[in-house]
């Protein structure tokens, strides 16, 4: 799949964004006033500076308020509406925090939830997609909800907790890896499938359908050398997880450690949600000749 | 919760109206209707009422909006500024180009007509075009055929009175064994694929002969992937199986044919191996019933296809006991061609066997009675329910004649040309090859020609040649070089006029051909004459003239511009007395007319002729007080008169309008085209619709329609008489003689009989060093150069690859999208692979006219097309290379002078990318700057 | 909208025979025309004249090679458009409401005012017959010409979609699959019509009809070869053949006894 900068950064900075609302909504820490404002600052930047980039994505923005229409069938609508709740709630609480200095406490584990929910809406966005082998797994939404949490209790200051999630993603990312890179193969589609000619002998793509390129090549059948993805794997696991990782768990004192942790962090993962999407394979591309069948 | 939806309009305004013309994208003609909005073009869609097309239409023929709209057309008359070939230009008006043309023109038409050569493209009205040039004077022109497919059209003319290239088609309806001989695509394009369809639906066999299995011979249920030039071989094996087998329909070739027409076997007669003839030029049989010599069309005769006649101790064979000694020969058994065909003895005997059966087990009658030329009655039709179709894959070899000749052999003794199931006709065909008129080359200062410029020769007397034995025309076409070039040869004008062999000429005229691109072999060689300078400084082809609607390669090569309409724009006649759209079962013909109106200066091309043509005072082009005769192309197609009562449209004649094929003018006629949907047609009789050649009523309801003056039936000859003609000239016989290098490869191609000999190149360019056979096809949904310009077009083929078959694709380890090195014995190009596995082993091959030249079209200078696209044309030579004897042949069949586009060896080499396709050639200056950036088209709100 | 009707009144749809398409691009181009003018936005192009094109299409052509061990590779040309899937998850995902399947006929549609271009019904869609117009910023789909075949201001006979009244081999049959009598369902039964990438649980109502077996194989070589039983195996011994053969043809029936025919030699 293309990637997008606009979905990299959407998904990467809610992801932080909301993560640190579900600190915040635990009160862990109970945060109020101007702590607080700078707090749910940062948070509502990145979550809704996320939900702002998704929509430099979209061909018809002025109309996204219809996205808000269909959380009977579409994840991205429930996405749509959860994200807004939970902005919304967390809200009232960031208000009473800052303003008033008051710890609501239902209401902010309300909006935890929510905001935990909104992440897992943005996670089933792909994991959903059947078309998608590498992303169409419980590990989707389990791994962004770890690095969620990690990313979260990390710029919330839970250093050592921090440091476990990551330890964890870092777990939960290369098993994602492992398992993706045989998606394709294990999901049965193949080109035999795909045109129905496996019965016959060996199918392989001759002439494309255009020389001239389309929207299903430019969005969906991207490809990277394995060269630079593996490349790419390593920085990501160095910066994202790696680095952060030793930095958050060693008993090192002051906020040094979380000051190279955290841009580090989030550095590693642009770099890995980047390859999310290159490498993730949609069946499209067999029909294209563009992919091992 | 029932859903609700949104609501569509289901019923939307389709256009204001239809406007039914004819599509010009190919050759093909099939019937559009034009749906119009707020008078623009919107949507284009086949007309179901046409007889070629029956509403279906081709991406081109649909892409026709994106043509018409290009903005690659020229917008007015332009006159050259810069060097010859840079592109650099100023429009004029239309006075100004009529009277720098008449500058150029009418001094040379006084003193030596020869000097101007005018050579038309693809166009279709080469009978209009070819009566202006026989009014100018000149012995040069011709159209495109000779480098198109003339080896088809004069194989089949000579052999049996029509070819398949236009003039015929399978019977769709009937057939169950079709057998199509290289063929990708065809002028009768969508109607091969509505017969394909309708086999299809019957469950009818279908084999495809083809190097290359795509298309048409990717869904033929049986593919012989044959080893390129070698089709003759193939088939006259298949001729050895049927016969050997007795496989022949006797009473077929016996009533028909000259099979049984006796041939002088008296070796020192200077007739022998001529048809032996009574007083009055009939062609003699032996009547079996009275053992005696007697006129083949005599009433009851019973030609006999086994005696002989015996006389002074000579034995003079019937045509059939030379075919039985020929093809009877182990040369020609399956064992021993497999290896050179590529195909194995067991399927070459397999085929033959499918063809028996089909044609003699699967025969069938249907109840017409029908008389023959002979007065007998037949009381049923026999059908033969195989039919093949050929075009260019056998006939752009150098071997092309002979090879389209021994299928045509093939045909006639399986007995299915023109019966039931087999192969038919189409109006103006059949006709007797000698209802054709001769070259014409007298020349006389300020006259006219003394005749139609093409035509048919039938011996050494025929040829045009200039009382020194020198060739009369520019292109040297009826000259000993290439006798039988009924088209002339269009391939060879630039070079012959360049070197001045056989005479330098003065102004170059053309008309719609790219001839400094891909219809020209050896293209940058091509583009190095239009520009060579001599001695003094002048161009050594002094002046050119152009008339191309769009901005092509060719347009940066011409002195003078003539800006065509595109096809929605002006008037055409598809007419009878040129190529027209008739079926087998009827005559057919149609026009174009203005759907819409120019908006730029520019006009009609023949329209445009009409106008130089007063000004130069051209005899037809003027009234007798010298005005111009036709105001414009539509005043000529209705008021024009051939002979008496013909004119170019057969349809709606006489001043009501009521009458068909002969009849006086009627002024509305155009407009009852229009309301006919743009064509006209006229059924043939039932009783008529099968042996045209022999049926009487076929006979007579053709000179009803003007198709002839006088019934003219006669038989199809497996052994062309002229070409022994030429034979026995080539032995010494008669007076005009060939030159002494030509002599002996006269003696051995113009063999009356079918024969097959290797392609030239392979005894020019060592097969063991360029050992790969390189080919072009016809991408379905491209038209030559020009579909390029189409923006939806050009998405589907913006560049193409060479595809390598497997084990040469392994053998240079390459992967898709490497670069090769393709070198022949004339040049080399780089180009990008692809792999293909359904291909001969030994081909490779890509897509025709894809490759651009930078800045043409309205492209921009790094579009693919100009980057990754290429031409082979740039390894194919338009000479052979020298051999021993330091003389230089033309790369054509030595019978008629087509073009050997596919005789093509190469050899390939794997190499580095190169930052583009090699050779690439610098930018030329766009006459009509570049195309927008986006489009979305929509004409309607 | 995005919810799917548990069930729609007719199933149109396409079927396509892979057995009878020569891969001419005609309906891509038919489709292009039709649908750039008509239903919604037109189907735009980008750098239309320029070093990259790309455009709007609801319709594609691929080819594709099948290789076996014991015969020629073959060949096969393979429309692709949208297969108006029965489950079709372009539908479910769609956040707007703007994609949805039409209760009456089955065919899924985008309502074009409602498309925020999200894309992420191209991404549900495993056929790759949703194409976002670059200009526009609208997903753009097969409409199965849903403003033809219902169109009362076209003749009766045009009411198909324009792809399939152009296609020029009869490679595209248009029809009711939910109606086990219509001619496209029989086709379907007969040449054993498939579905593409049946695993992806979608559905499709479009079917393909697999290409016929191929007769390139060496198998019936045997059975012909009494059709071509030499009659002779010399040149004389032919005529001698012929000769007779010659007798039970009515165009030449028996021969006039003549010394030129008895003396006839064996060397021809
Ligand atoms: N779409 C489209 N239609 C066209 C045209 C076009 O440009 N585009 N051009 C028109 C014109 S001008 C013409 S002349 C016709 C030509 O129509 P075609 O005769 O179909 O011309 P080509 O595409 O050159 O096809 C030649 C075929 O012969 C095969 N071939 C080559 N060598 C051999 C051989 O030795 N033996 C056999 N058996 N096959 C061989 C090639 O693989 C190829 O398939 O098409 C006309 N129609
Ligand atoms: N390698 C290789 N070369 C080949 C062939 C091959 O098979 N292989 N095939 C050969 C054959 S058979 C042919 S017929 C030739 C064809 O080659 P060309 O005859 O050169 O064909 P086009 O490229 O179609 O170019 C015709 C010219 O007509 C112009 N034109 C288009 N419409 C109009 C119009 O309405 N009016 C006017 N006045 N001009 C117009 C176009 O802009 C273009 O410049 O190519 C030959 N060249
Ligand atoms: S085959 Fe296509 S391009 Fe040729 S005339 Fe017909 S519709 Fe036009
Ligand atoms: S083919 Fe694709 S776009 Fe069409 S209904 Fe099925 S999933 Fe949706
Ligand atoms: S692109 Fe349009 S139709 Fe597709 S899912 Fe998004 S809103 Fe729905
Ligand atoms: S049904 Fe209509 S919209 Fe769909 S592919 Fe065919 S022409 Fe295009
Ligand atoms: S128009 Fe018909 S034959 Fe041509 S590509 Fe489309 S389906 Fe195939
Ligand atoms: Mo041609």
């Amino acid at each position: 799949m293309h990637p997008a900068p606009s979905v990299i950064i959407f998904t990467v900075f809610s992801g932080l964004g909301f993560g640190m609302l579900v600190f915040l909504g635990l009160g862990l820490p109970p945060v109020t006033g101007w702590t607080a404002f700078f707090f749910y600052l940062a948070a509502y930047a990145m979550a809704v500076g996320g939900l702002m980039a998704s929509a430099f994505h979209l061909g018809n923005p002025q109309r996204a308020l219809k996205a808000f229409t269909q959380w009977r069938t579409s994840w991205l609508s429930r996405e749509a509406w959860v994200s807004v709740a939970a902005l919304a709630v967390m809200g009232i609480h960031a208000f009473a925090a800052v303003f008033f200095g008051a710890i609501l406490a239902p209401i902010g584990w309300l909006g935890a939830g929510l905001s935990v929910f909104a992440v897992y809406c943005t996670s089933m966005i792909y994991a959903q997609l059947k078309t998608v082998p590498r992303w169409n797994t419980w590990l989707t939404p389990l791994h962004l909800i770890t690095l969620s949490f990690g990313g979260g209790a990390a710029l919330m200051g839970h250093t050592s907790l921090a440091g476990l999630l990551i330890v964890l993603a870092a777990a939960l990312q290369v098993a994602h890896w492992q398992v993706g890179d045989r998606a394709l193969a294990r999901s049965g589609t193949t080109l035999a499938s795909a045109t129905g000619l496996g019965n016959r002998g060996r199918v392989t793509a001759f002439e494309p359908p255009h020389t001239g390129s389309n929207y299903l090549l430019k969005e969906m059948v991207y490809t990277v050398g394995r060269g630079h993805a593996a490349k790419l794997r390593l920085i990501a696991l160095a910066l994202g997880y790696g680095i952060p990782g030793v930095l958050l768990l060693l008993p090192i004192p002051g906020v040094w450690p979380s000051l190279i942790a955290v841009p580090s962090h989030i550095i590693g993962i642009l770099a890995a949600r980047w390859l999310f999407f290159a490498q993730a394979e949609h069946v499209v591309g067999l029909y294209y000749g563009k992919r091992a069948a | 919760m029932p859903p609700t939806q949104p609501s569509v309009d289901l019923s939307p305004r389709v256009s204001d109206e239809v406007r039914k013309t004819t599509c010009y994208m190919c050759a093909c003609r099939c019937g559009i209707n034009v749906h119009m909005k707020g008078g623009k073009v919107a949507y284009i869609e086949g007309n179901r009422d046409h007889p070629v097309n029956k509403g279906v239409l081709c991406a081109k023929g649909s892409a026709g909006i994106m043509q018409h709209n290009a903005p690659s057309r020229l917008r007015a008359p332009l006159k050259r500024t810069g060097p010859r070939g840079s592109g650099e230009f100023e429009e004029i008006s239309w006075d100004e180009a009529m009277e720098i043309a008449v500058g150029w023109l009418k001094p040379i038409r006084e003193t030596a007509p020869e000097k101007l050569a005018f050579f038309t493209g693809r166009d279709q009205s080469q009978s209009f075009t070819s009566f202006w040039a026989q009014g100018f004077g000149t012995p040069n022109y011709a159209a495109h055929g000779g480098f198109c497919s003339v080896n088809m059209a004069a194989a089949g003319i000579y052999t049996m009175g029509g070819a398949f290239w236009e003039f015929g088609q399978p019977d769709w309806e009937r057939s169950k064994l079709f057998m199509l001989f290289g063929v990708a695509e065809d002028h009768d394009s969508n109607p091969i694929k509505l017969g394909l369809a309708k086999l299809k639906e019957r469950g009818a066999k279908i084999i495809g002969v083809n190097p290359v299995r795509s298309g048409y011979n990717a869904i033929a249920d049986e593919w012989v992937g044959i080893t390129p030039g070698t089709d003759g071989l193939f088939i006259l094996s298949l001729i050895h199986c049927l016969m050997k087998a007795g496989r022949i329909d006797l009473d077929y070739l016996a009533r028909f044919t000259n099979a049984p027409v006796l041939v002088n076997g008296d070796p020192k007669s200077p007739d022998y191996g001529l048809l032996m003839r009574d007083q009055d030029g009939k062609m003699l049989v032996l009547d079996r019933a009275t053992g005696k010599r007697t006129p083949y069309d005599r009433k009851g005769v019973k030609p006999d296809l086994a005696g002989s006649y015996r006389k002074a101790g000579i034995s003079h064979r019937p045509v059939f006991h030379h075919m039985v000694e020929r093809y009877l020969s182990d040369d020609y058994a399956p064992e021993q061609v497999a290896d050179r065909v590529g195909i194995s003895a067991k399927r070459i005997r397999h085929i033959a066997a499918e063809l028996a059966r089909a044609a003699f087990d699967e025969a069938f009658e249907i109840d017409r009675p029908w008389t023959d030329f002979r007065g007998e009655t037949h009381k049923t039709m026999v059908g033969r329910p195989v039919s093949f179709h050929a075009m260019r894959g056998i006939s752009a070899h150098s071997n092309g004649f002979q090879t389209a000749r021994a299928l045509h052999v093939l045909q006639i003794i399986l007995g299915t040309v023109e019966v039931p199931g087999g192969f038919r006709f189409k109006p103006p065909y059949p006709k007797p090859p000698e209802a054709h008129p001769k070259p014409h080359v007298g020349t006389n200062p300020g006259q006219a020609l003394n005749g139609p410029h093409l035509g048919f020769v039938h011996g050494p007397d025929d040829l045009a040649l200039k009382p020194d034995g020198s060739p009369a025309r520019i292109d040297k076409a009826f000259t000993w070089e290439n006798p039988m070039s009924a088209h002339g040869l269009m391939h060879m004008v630039i070079s012959n006029a360049h070197a001045g062999d056989p005479y330098k000429i003065d102004t170059l005229f053309m008309y719609m051909a790219n001839m400094a691109w891909n219809s020209s072999m050896n293209t940058g060689g091509v583009m190095q004459m239009l520009t060579d300078r001599d001695d003094s400084g002048d161009y050594v082809i002094p002046h050119i003239i152009y008339s191309d609607a769009y901005s092509s390669e060719m347009v940066a090569y011409a002195d003078l511009i003539l800006p065509d309409t595109t096809y929605l724009e002006r008037h055409d006649c598809i007419s009878l007395l040129d190529r027209p759209i008739c079926e087998a079962d009827a005559a057919a013909d149609a026009i174009r007319w203005p759907v819409v109106e120019p908006d730029r200066d520019v006009r009609g091309f023949q329209s445009a002729l009409c106008e130089l043509g007063a000004r130069l005072g051209l005899p037809n082009f003027i009234n007798e007080d010298g005005s111009q005769k036709w105001a414009d192309y539509a005043d000529y197609i209705t008021n024009h008169e051939r002979r008496p009562g013909i004119g170019p449209l057969a349809g709606f004649r006489g001043p009501e309008g009521d009458k068909t094929g002969r009849g006086e003018v009627n002024l509305d006629q155009l407009d009852r085209y229009i309301e006919n949907g743009g064509f006209f047609v006229s059924h043939i009789p039932e009783e008529a619709q099968f042996y045209k050649p022999w049926n009487t009523a076929y006979q007579d309801w053709a000179v009803g329609m003007g198709l002839f003056d006088a019934p003219q039936p006669y038989l199809f000859n497996l052994y062309v008489e002229p070409l022994r003609r030429f034979q026995l000239a080539a032995e010494g016989h008669g007076d005009r003689q060939p030159p002494e290098h030509l002599r002996g490869r006269i003696k051995r191609t113009m063999d009356p009989l079918p024969i097959w000999y290797p392609p030239l190149e392979d005894g020019h360019a060592d097969p063991v060093e360029y050992p790969i056979h390189a080919l072009t096809q016809r991408p379905m949904a491209m038209y030559h150069s020009w579909g390029t310009q189409n923006a939806w077009l050009r998405q589907i083929h913006g560049r193409n690859p060479l595809y390598v078959p497997t084990g040469l694709f392994e053998e240079h380890r390459l992967s898709d999208g490497d670069w090769v090195r393709v070198t022949s014995v004339h040049g080399e190009i780089t180009v990008p692979v692809m792999h293909m596995a359904a291909l001969n082993a030994n081909t490779v091959w890509t897509w025709n006219a894809i490759g651009k030249r930078k800045g043409a079209w309205a492209l921009d200078e790094d579009a693919p097309e100009a980057t990754r696209g290429f031409l082979l044309n740039h390894i194919i030579h338009e000479l052979l290379p020298p051999r021993g004897d330091g003389l230089r042949y033309a790369n054509s069949d030595p019978v008629t002078g087509q073009a050997a586009w596919f005789d093509l060896r190469v050899k390939i080499e794997k190499v580095p990318a190169p930052a583009e396709a090699q050779p690439a050639y610098p930018p030329i200056t766009s006459p009509v700057g570049k195309g927008p950036k986006d489009l979305a088209w929509k004409v309607g709100k | 909208m995005t919810q799917l009707p548990t069930s729609t009144e007719k199933k149109l749809g396409l079927v396509i025979d892979l057995d009878t398409c020569v891969g001419c691009h005609a309906c891509v181009i038919s489709c292009k025309g039709w649908n750039t003018e008509n239903y919604g936005a037109p189907l735009s192009d980008t750098d239309a004249y320029g070093a990259d094109p790309s455009g709007t299409f609801l319709n594609r052509i691929h080819s594709y090679e099948i290789t076996q061990e014991n015969a020629p590779a073959q060949l096969v040309h393979f429309p692709k458009s949208c297969l108006h899937c029965e489950d079709a998850p372009c539908v479910t995902v769609c956040p707007t409401g703007a994609s949805y399947k039409r209760v009456e006929d089955g065919i899924v549609l985008v309502n074009e005012s409602d498309c925020i271009g999200c894309g992420l019904c191209a991404w549900a869609c495993p056929y790759g017959a949703r194409e976002m117009d670059a200009l526009e910023g609208v997903m753009k789909k097969c409409t199965l010409c849903v403003d033809r075949i219902y169109n009362n201001n076209l003749p009766e006979e045009d009411r198909v979609p324009a792809c399939v009244r152009t296609c020029p081999a009869k490679a595209r049959h248009f029809g009711d699959l939910g109606d086990p009598e219509s001619d496209v369902s029989r086709l379907v039964a007969e040449r054993g019509g498939m579905d593409l990438m049946p695993e992806q649980g979608t559905k499709p109502v479009n079917k393909y009809l697999p290409p016929r077996p191929k007769q390139d194989e060496a198998q019936e070589f045997d059975i012909l070869a009494p059709y071509l039983e030499p009659v002779a195996d010399t040149p004389s011994g032919f005529l001698g053949w012929l000769d007779k053969a010659l007798e039970h043809i009515p165009g030449s029936g028996p021969r006039f006894p003549d010394p030129d025919a008895r003396q006839k030699s064996g060397k021809l």
